[in-house]
């Protein structure tokens, strides 16, 4: 039981717990501040694991980002004092036989299957390395579906405004 | 010998069908009729030069006059061997057809103008006339037998649609319905029997089938059906065709409903062209019937001769003007029938066929005078029950004449057309056969009878209260009264034994005296008994009737024969047949048809919850089935 | 060290997290809920990705270009699906997902 492994597993209950909360809470901002907590510690782990520019994207694009859209968007739609109501028993009692299923069938396959660690090597995600393969060419080069990337954004960017974007015949 | 323009002679009335038929509604009336008037007229005058050309000029080779086909196409080729002909075939009977048709097609086209006068659909009238004369030109020029068939249809197509004129009448509508299903019904055996005739032959023309090559083959046909030969049952099949046609026993029923239709379309359709079709198609297959199939030929006389006794018995009773006319129309096609029965095919004893053909022409020309004339009188009291009727001789006079004309000629009192003819059939009847010969002078005193009673009922008695009074119908009327009177009165004149015979060679026929005084005294007692009873107003004929008793009865139902029919078809076959047929095809196919359709029903109803919109459900069941299938696949079908 | 942790328990957790992203988004009726249940999914997912390429190719860069990616399409879904709702709630007042049925028809 190292260092490491503590963080793991107290960044694990965190991830779990909020995530649990983020799913089920009857206040929808605290939802979405919940989903917040999920993802700091989902970048926490990253950099546990030593993915230290994804680490950054996570907080840059998902709580920078993400989170902020999804607590205006809430904001905008909701009042403050909105209480989510509650779905049928029926619904949940449904929804949870079905998640514990997979996640029992899931687990079951993850636990059973041996798989082949590899010794541990340098770790080669530097910025030099990520900056060279993203926009490389040859052989394992990532920068085609880099290009797909931006012009996905490029494309989500205009979707957005051309949806969002009040009509003047409607009534507001 | 070029004769190809006889094409014309059909097609202008078909010419005028379409062009009435489309834009009659777009004119008025009047042009409608004067058109048709005008193309019949050509037609006509056609028609006139045709018979002229072919009987007097240059139709006969060393005096045997010769089946000339005057054009023919290929209308429909099935194969090489099976094709169907459109053609025109001249021949004597065809040409005197041809003559009879137009000519009487004329007198109605004309007289309608003035009877048809303000009716709603006189256009209609005229274009389904075209259509019809058109059809009756067809058929009697038709070069092979299922051109004949077609034509025959359409004759009846024609019919249904002009007894069927007055369409917001249900009883028109009844009887045009009936018209058309008992031809139809009888049309069915004339198909069966062209389709024998023509396989055994291997050829739908009449030239061939006609020949001696072509009878030769037919005579050693040995194919044989519940002990008939197969041409035997052709033959008969066929003569079911001309039967229903020609409204013999046991077929006739629909004569005498026909009568719903105007009275124009009586006299042209029911009286002098369309009825006598079966008579023109015994005529015309002729040599099929009498060389290869003689029994057959009895089997027409004898239903000939039945149902001219039993038409006239019946038209003694009736009060409708135009059943009686109907029912004399019958008993007079049986003469005709019985006349062709009791004929031989060789120019000896071929006196018989002559006689069925001259009359057939002589009574075209009394009997549509009979049907105009009637139709003058209706028109002039608005009744058809003749017990309205009487004293009209004053008010009526060319009514009248043409009308006493008309009787004459059909009692058989001469030198009216009736006698000749009618003369000719009895000396062919008795040289054959000496019990139809005594059926049939019988029914010339019963023939007499009913026309001088219809005459006597009508024109003299006494002077009933009419509505308005009667008054004479206007000239368009009595134009064609008087010029067919003239035909009525002159027509026995011509030599027919000089044109048309079965072989088309030529012979020269006597009046028999010794057989047509016993007939003319005949008539003249049926005209006595007549004045008698209906000249003037008494009880005699009413105490007559009654001490007849049920034979009376039963003549003036029509022996019941309708009755009858409903019984077997209502009682019998719909209730035994068609109902379980029926109650199969209700309960049993329609139900398992209906099971189906509810199970799916059934199905649909219970998976439409599926299809909620509800996008939560769609995506539970979309990770169920994802969860359902890693499960198999990792678990069960991992190898 | 990182290897104390066995590669089971990364992939114990980013399965846990997944099915409490499915849980979420069937349960959920908001549609801006059942947005956060999507991300916590897709973010499952990253996680994955990132444990494989950490444990068993620690010499390559797919997971880590895989989960960069992942987290590219789901700014532009987050974006796209924001907008929607707003529309629709300018619309129909509403972000219920029970009432966004018109398409049924």
């Amino acid at each position: 039981m190292n260092n490491e492994s503590i963080i793991f597993y107290i960044l694990s209950a965190v991830l779990l717990v909020s995530g649990v909360l983020a799913v089920t809470g009857r206040r929808i901002l605290r939802a979405a501040v919940f989903l917040l907590f999920a993802l700091s510690s989902i970048a926490a782990l990253y950099f546990l694991l030593g993915f230290f520019f994804l680490a950054a994207v996570q907080i840059i694009v998902y709580i920078g980002g993400i989170v902020v859209l999804i607590i205006f968007s809430i904001l905008l739609t909701h009042h403050i004092e909105h209480r989510l109501k509650k779905p049928s028993l029926n619904k949940m009692l449904m929804s949870a036989l079905g998640t514990m299923v997979g996640a029992g069938a899931c687990l079951l396959t993850i636990w059973n299957h041996p798989f082949p660690e590899a010794s541990n090597v340098e770790p080669i995600t530097t910025m030099d390395n990520i900056g060279t393969k993203m926009l490389g060419f040859g052989e394992g080069g990532y920068v085609l579906p880099f290009e797909l990337i931006s012009v996905l954004l490029l494309t989500a960017m205009i979707a957005v405004i051309v949806i969002a974007k009040r009509k003047e015949n409607l009534p507001s | 010998m070029d004769y190809s323009y006889t094409i014309w002679i059909p097609l202008l009335p078909l010419i005028t069908f379409v062009l009435i038929g489309l834009l009659g509604g777009k004119v008025k009336p009047i042009v409608s009729g004067i058109t048709g008037v005008l193309s019949l007229t050509v037609s006509a005058c056609l028609s006139i030069f045709t018979a002229y050309r072919y009987f007097l000029v240059d139709g006969a080779v060393d005096g045997v006059f010769q089946k000339i086909i005057a054009s023919n196409h290929t209308w429909l080729r099935f194969t090489d061997t099976l094709y169907i002909d459109m053609g025109v075939l001249l021949d004597p009977i065809s040409v005197m057809m041809l003559v009879v048709i137009t000519f009487i097609s004329l007198m109605v086209h004309v007289y309608s103008l003035g009877y048809m006068k303000g009716e709603t659909g006189f256009s209609r009238f005229y274009s389904v006339l075209s259509l019809f004369s058109f059809s009756m030109l067809g058929l009697v020029l038709a070069s092979n037998i299922f051109q004949m068939y077609m034509f025959w249809e359409l004759v009846g197509v024609s019919s249904y649609l002009l007894i069927g004129y007055y369409y917001t009448k249900p009883s028109a509508v009844a009887a045009s319905k009936k018209a058309f299903i008992v031809t139809r019904f009888a049309d069915l055996g004339f198909l069966v029997g062209i389709l024998i005739l023509s396989f055994q032959t291997g050829t739908f023309d009449f030239s061939i089938i006609t020949s001696a090559e072509g009878l030769a083959t037919l005579g050693n046909v040995t194919s044989s059906f519940i002990g008939l030969s197969a041409i035997t049952w052709a033959t008969l099949l066929i003569f079911i065709g001309g039967a229903g046609k020609s409204a013999m026993f046991p077929l006739h029923v629909w004569l005498p409903d026909a009568m719903e239709g105007p009275t124009p379309v009586s006299a042209l359709i029911h009286a002098a062209t369309m009825v006598v079709a079966g008579v023109y198609l015994v005529a015309r297959l002729f040599p099929v019937f009498s060389l290869v199939v003689p029994g057959s030929l009895t089997v027409v006389a004898w239903v000939g001769g039945f149902s001219s006794l039993f038409a006239a018995i019946i038209a003694c009773t009736q009060i409708d003007i135009k059943r009686v006319l109907a029912y004399s129309t019958m008993s007079q096609i049986g003469y005709m029938m019985l006349a062709l029965g009791v004929s031989g095919y060789l120019i000896e004893d071929s006196l018989g066929f002559t006689a069925s053909m001259f009359h057939l022409f002589t009574h075209a020309f009394f009997k549509a005078l009979l049907f105009l004339g009637a139709g003058a009188i209706i028109h002039a009291v608005h009744s058809n029950v003749m017990t309205e009727m009487g004293g009209l001789r004053k008010s009526l006079p060319i009514t009248h004449i043409t009308f006493l004309v008309a009787c004459l000629a059909i009692a058989g009192i001469p030198p009216f057309s009736g006698f000749f003819s009618k003369d000719e059939i009895l000396v062919a009847a008795f040289e054959a056969n000496k019990i139809l010969f005594a059926i049939e002078w019988l029914v010339a005193g019963l023939t007499a009878f009913y026309m001088f009673r219809l005459y006597f009922s009508v024109f003299w008695g006494k002077n009933r209260n009419y509505e308005h009074e009667p008054h004479e119908a206007p000239l368009s009327m009595t134009l064609p009264l008087i010029i067919l009177a003239a035909g009525a009165f002159g027509a026995g004149f011509i030599p027919f034994s000089h044109f048309v015979t079965s072989t088309g060679e030529t012979f020269t026929s006597h009046i028999h005296w010794n057989i047509a005084i016993p007939s003319i005294a005949v008539a003249l007692i049926g005209i006595f008994v007549a004045a008698w009873l209906y000249k003037s107003e008494n009880d005699r004929a009413s105490s007559l009737a009654a001490s007849l008793g049920i034979l009376y009865k039963s003549a003036y139902n029509k022996f019941y024969i309708d009755e009858i029919y409903l019984f077997m078809t209502r009682q019998v076959i719909f209730k035994y047949i068609s109902e379980p047929i029926a109650w199969f095809d209700r309960h049993i196919v329609d139900g398992t048809v209906n099971l189906v359709g509810s199970f799916v029903n059934f199905v649909s109803e219970r998976i439409k919850g599926f299809q909620s919109g509800q996008v939560q459900q769609y995506a539970f069941y979309f990770m169920a089935g994802v969860i359902t299938l890693t499960i198999v696949f990792v678990y069960f079908y991992s190898n | 060290m990182i290897e104390a942790i066995p590669l089971t328990h990364w992939l114990t957790l980013s399965t846990l997290l997944f099915f409490i992203g499915v849980y979420g988004f069937l349960t959920r009726s908001n549609l801006i809920t059942i947005l956060i249940s999507i991300e916590l999914i897709l973010n499952a997912v990253n996680i994955n990705l990132l444990a494989f390429n950490k444990y068993l190719y620690p010499e390559a860069l797919e997971g880590h270009f895989f989960s960069l990616f992942v987290i590219a399409v789901a700014a532009s879904e987050a974006a796209v699906a924001v907008a929607i709702f707003i529309n629709l709630y300018r619309n129909i007042n509403t972000v219920e997902v029970e009432e966004v049925n018109k398409m049924k028809y």
